[in-house]
């Protein structure tokens, strides 16, 4: 007799404030396989989840943004690191849950690492790229640097794909911003997953949320949140996204849409910029007189 | 006001010869020596009797009829025409039909435009300013000392970026969106519309402008000094009208940017109707500055900081530090140099060059103020106003600014958009910002103290888009300019100014 | 006790510039150029203060400040400002006319000498009829951080005017910065000044509307901490009378009407009285004025 290994299944959780948890709400997702086959509960984030997740995420959003730039990069290079550890497990992710052919997922996963892993080194880059000295008419130092907007829900893309989640979530962060990534119910396994590689990867706690429910359930609490800075939306249905953005202008929001229409592979180097950080931060420009 | 216990700080009449020692310890700002009027003459300026709108290089009649006052007389300037949805479809048809021709322009030839369109605004400064003050009130001397020269200034910044716009964004293919709408203000009527359409025309747009219904007259002349100097017709449209002709703009399906200054409330507005669409949107919207002064402050240059941040243009700018932040113990020095410094200004009619303080733009707009300054007289604050003479026509208001202000009240919450300062005291740099930065605008704070990394502290510690160290209201064609929050979104100036004209690929 | 500078608010350069700005562009027309007119010129201290100066270049000078026109609406000047040899001279020529005598002293114009031998000056300049004495503070003492020496120096000389009216130069040009103009101003101010002046006359730049402002500011100040009333004098490069007048605007803004009077502000220059009274004919006549019709001195 064979004592073959019984694998322990995961009950997949929020990751709220640095903590995995379960929704307050008591429901949950039923993540099935690409064959249709039960894989997993999934907690199902709650409007009072998300609620507690924009707190934690005001919360940390404070000790993020002050940080060094090059301690950010230092950060997520760090989750680059995590996320290759894991290639394994989210090939086979894509593979069971999102049905990739197997060599595609392997690549995908790989894009995805060297997405985070590019956007790690632009933290300490962008605002002098973008950013600088404007050479006005007066005797003042004048000069214009980026600051992370604040609060960022980013809302993921159906279908789970992890490509597209990294090149939605790295932008804001990587300037600075809390951000707070609604995953839709149909492939939350994905999200939840990248919240276990932010969770092990230094990520200050609060820094990064994951809440996985119906995407058309947290929208419009999210939009309407007043404490929420910008959303950046990947995706969407019509109907969603000018309910989104009609509700954002509550506390005059920004709203970047990622759309799936304006990239066309998502793998290849259309996929990232550093334009897309520039969608989240707030330039200030300031001023001192010249003169002794 | 007089059942309120009202501080008035009083000019004095014909000053005595002074003992060299006296107790009184009070400056004398009187009539001794009186400065004549001096009075810009108004001849430049030939208004015709009515006015219309100019689309695809033409003068075109249509709408209602509505009168332009002089805020300063209330007299009837001249009139003209509100655009119904009709004429915005003329419009932006024109500018449709002009997009092509202009957005593939050697773009040599679309800086030359620019270029010229900034000399023509130096070259006729003078009728310009005039004309400015006639239809907004404000002072000829702010009109020929800013508004007009950073008008071509702003020209000639952008007629530079039209030919290099390859070089501005490293790494990325940049083309022009097409139609831009934009919807600007009153208070500062012709640099507003400069900081619209210079941009925009540099990076290939072309634009439909929509002026206050306040102040449509300078937009006028800026539409002939673009004809002038040869730029295409269509490329540059400007309908008047109120409210609804803006909505109308907005919401027309042929723009496919908008670019808004004035209220949060109508920014709101704005941002829900473009919901759903693919337009472009930028807002640049209220404010509450703070304008922090620190023991250790220059304060002779804080005071006029303090003056410059919320009695220019009346108090009628959106990056306005209408909130003073004291720090606890020098506050009745600031409040003594304070005092002292109103009983110098001037208030009066805005075209005697010698005139600080001009009018209100609006009656409504005088409705509003007078309505926060009951407001704050209610809450219990202390007003303390400049006993002046005002003008018996014309709306004016002088200068005023409470004290015992708490972060509760309206005057300290709200936009008021009038010469009325807000002072609050502060014991520590965290009190300081914590105060400045409870509120749902982010656009301007001063800073004022002589230890440099507290100012560098501080400015990076307020949230606002625009942070003055030891100085006010400063602004410049290479700066950028536009707010954190509440106060919008995109910046106006710079090589960021670009931006929001650009689709960037990259 | 040794003197300690007294804790003052700190001067931004940028922004004074700019308040100094403001004042050249506030328009003066008819009525009120008028009366700016005969004012800078009632608070004129007409000077020489060459090595060629002669007794009879001084008395050429008395005359013409006691009636620089023969118009008797345009006033006498404040003052005739001579080195100190040519005091009695002055005083003679000047007799009855209400015109004083001023006289620059202390080793002027760098005050490089023994204290007694500027004490000494001082005595004797006053004993041979100065009714205003002109001292320089030692720059080199000021920069090199001794206050309290700079402080007593004046003060001493200040009670060796006796009743001569003290004015201290602060030869802004050689202190560079307006943070040092405004300590400075405050050290002269502790020490009894009745005046703190500008400059000699002999440094590049001598006064300057955004140095005035700076000092105006802690005349103010002061006023308003002791009750007493400090005059200023701006001395230097003030040639023309619009240039006089954005010192009287910057006065009147600054300081208030009580300042506009010879006793509280002063103008030490030799070509502007002629170009004011060329205004002045321009306003009476409507013409404006050829040099040929203004005596030199």
């Amino acid at each position: 007799m064979t004592n073959e290994h019984d694998p322990v299944r995961k009950t997949y959780k929020l990751y709220v404030g640095g903590q995995f948890v379960r929704s307050e709400s008591g429901r949950t997702l039923r993540q099935l396989d690409a064959r249709g086959a039960f894989f997993a509960n999934c907690a199902k984030g709650s409007r009072k989840d998300l609620r507690e997740a924009v707190r934690a995420a005001r919360g940390a959003f404070g000790g993020w943004s002050t940080r060094s730039a090059f301690n950010r990069s230092q950060i997520l290079y760090r989750l680059a690191e995590m996320l290759e550890g894991r290639a394994a497990a989210f090939t086979e992710l894509l593979v069971t849950l999102c049905g990739r052919d197997r060599d595609d997922a392997k690549r995908e996963v790989a894009a995805s690492v060297d997405r985070v892993f590019w956007y790690a080194g632009w933290c300490d880059k962008f605002t002098q790229v973008l950013g600088g000295v404007n050479p006005i008419a007066s005797p003042y130092n004048n000069f214009s640097f980026a600051e992370p907007t604040g609060v960022v829900v980013v809302v993921a893309p159906r279908g789970g794909g992890l490509i597209e989640l990294v090149s939605a979530l790295l932008p804001p962060l990587a300037a600075g911003n809390a951000c707070l990534v609604l995953v839709d119910a149909d492939v939350p396994v994905i999200g939840l997953e990248l919240a276990e590689v932010v969770a092990t990867s230094d990520v200050p706690a609060g820094v990064v949320g994951v809440l996985a429910s119906e995407i058309t359930e947290l929208v419009p609490h999210a939009a309407d949140h007043m404490d929420v800075n910008a959303i950046a939306c990947f995706g969407g249905d019509p109907e969603l996204r000018r309910d989104l953005a009609e509700r954002a202008a509550a506390n005059i929001k920004r709203v970047a849409w990622f759309d799936e229409r304006s990239v066309v592979d998502w793998l290849a180097d259309e996929g990232r910029s550093p334009y897309w950080i520039e969608k989240f931060v707030e330039w200030k420009t300031s001023w001192h007189p010249v003169g002794v | 006001m007089s059942e309120f216990d009202v501080k008035e700080i009083q000019p004095q009449a014909k000053a005595p010869r002074p003992p060299r020692t006296d107790g009184a310890r009070e400056l004398l700002f009187g009539d001794l020596w009186e400065y004549a009027p001096s009075r810009e003459s108004t001849d430049l300026v030939r208004l015709d009797p009515c006015y219309g709108h100019y689309v695809g290089g033409e003068w075109i009649d249509g709408g209602a009829r509505f009168e332009v006052l002089n805020p300063a007389t209330e007299e009837v300037l001249t009139e003209v025409q509100a655009a119904g949805p009709e004429i915005v479809d003329r419009a932006v048809e024109a500018a449709r039909d002009a997009f092509h021709g202009w957005a593939t322009l050697h773009p040599s030839r679309r800086a030359k435009c620019l270029y010229h369109i900034g000399r023509a605004i130096q070259e006729r400064s003078r009728e310009l300013a005039v004309l400015e003050t006639l239809d907004n009130g404000k002072p000829i001397r702010e009109t020929r000392d800013v508004d007009v020269p950073l008008a071509a200034a702003h020209f000639l910044y952008y007629a530079g970026w039209a030919d290099k716009l390859d070089y501005a964004f490293p790494g990325a293919k940049v083309s022009p969106l097409g139609v831009a709408g934009q919807v600007i203000p009153w208070n500062f009527p012709l640099l507003m519309a400069a900081w619209k359409i210079a941009p925009a025309l540099a990076c290939g747009n072309t634009v439909v402008l929509k002026p206050a219904e306040t102040t449509p007259l300078t937009a006028i002349w800026l539409a002939r000094i673009c004809e002038e100097a040869g730029v295409p017709p269509g490329v540059v449209n400007v309908v008047q009208g109120d409210g609804d002709t803006g909505r109308a703009l907005v919401s027309h399906p042929g723009v496919d940017k908008i670019a808004f200054t004035g209220s949060t409330e109508v920014g709101r507005e704005i941002q829900r109707t473009l919901a759903g669409t693919e337009k472009r949107l930028t807002l640049e919207l209220g404010g509450k500055g703070a304008n922090i002064v620190f023991e250790d402050a220059p304060l002779d240059q804080a005071v006029e900081g303090i003056v410059d941040g919320i009695w220019f243009n009346q108090g009628q700018v959106c990056c306005a530090g209408s909130r003073l932040l004291v720090q606890e113990s020098i506050l009745d020095t600031v409040l003594t140099k304070l005092r002292h410094r109103i009983a110098t200004l001037r208030v009066g009619d805005p075209l005697d060059k010698n005139t600080d303080v001009g009018a209100i733009n609006s009656r409504s707009q005088l409705d509003r103020v007078r309505r926060y300054v009951d407001i704050g007289v209610e809450e219990g604050a202390q007003m303390h106003r400049l006993a002046c003479e005002l003008p018996s026509r014309g709306y004016f208001f002088p200068p005023t600014f409470f004290t015992g202000v708490a972060q509760s009240h309206r005057i300290a919450q709200e936009e008021i958009f009038g010469p009325v300062l807000a002072i609050q005291t502060f014991r520590t740099p965290k009190e300081a910002v914590d105060l400045a930065n409870n509120s749902p605008y982010g656009l301007s704070a001063g800073v004022w103290s002589d230890k440099g990394s507290k100012v560098f502290a501080m400015s990076r510690a307020l949230r606002a888009g625009v942070v003055w160290g030891n100085t006010f209201n400063q602004l410049d064609p290479a700066s950028p300019f536009g707010g954190y929050k509440e106060s919008g979104f995109g910046r106006e100036g710079g090589r960021h100014g670009l931006l929001p004209y650009l689709e960037i690929k990259g | 006790m040794s003197y300690v500078l007294p804790a003052i608010p700190s001067v931004d350069r940028v922004g004074a510039d700019a308040r100094a700005a403001v004042f050249t562009r506030r328009s003066i027309k008819n009525e009120a150029k008028r009366a700016a007119l005969a004012t800078m010129v009632a608070m004129t201290d007409l000077t020489t203060l060459e090595g060629m100066d002669t007794p009879d270049k001084v008395r050429r000078l008395c005359r013409k400040a006691i009636r620089p026109i023969p118009d008797e609406r345009v006033p006498s000047c404040a003052a005739v400002c001579v080195y100190p040899p040519f005091v009695s001279v002055a005083r003679e020529a000047l007799e009855g006319s209400g015109v004083a005598v001023a006289a620059v002293s202390t080793a002027f114009p760098s005050g490089h000498s023994f204290l007694d031998v500027r004490l000494d000056e001082t005595r004797r300049t006053v004993e041979a009829g100065a009714h205003e004495i002109d001292m320089v503070i030692d720059r080199g003492a000021f920069l090199a951080g001794e206050h309290a020496r700079v402080h007593d120096e004046v003060a001493a000389v200040k009670e060796a005017c006796g009743p001569a009216h003290l004015k201290v130069i602060l030869e802004t040009g050689e202190l560079q910065t307006y943070d040092n103009v405004r300590r400075a101003s405050q050290i002269a101010m502790d020490a009894g000044a009745d005046f703190i002046k500008t400059s000699t006359g002999k440094v590049t730049p001598a006064a300057t509307l955004p140095v005035c402002l700076v000092m105006s500011e802690a005349i103010r100040d002061h006023y308003l901490a002791t009750g007493v009333r400090v005059g200023l004098k701006a001395a230097g490069g003030i040639r023309t009378a619009k240039q006089a007048w954005q010192y009287l605007v910057m006065v009147k803004e600054t300081l208030g009407d009580a300042w506009l009077t010879p006793d509280l502000f002063r103008l030490g220059a030799s070509s502007l009285v002629n170009d004011a009274l060329q205004q002045w004919e321009r306003l009476e006549t409507g013409r404006y004025q050829s040099a040929d019709y203004f005596s030199e001195d």
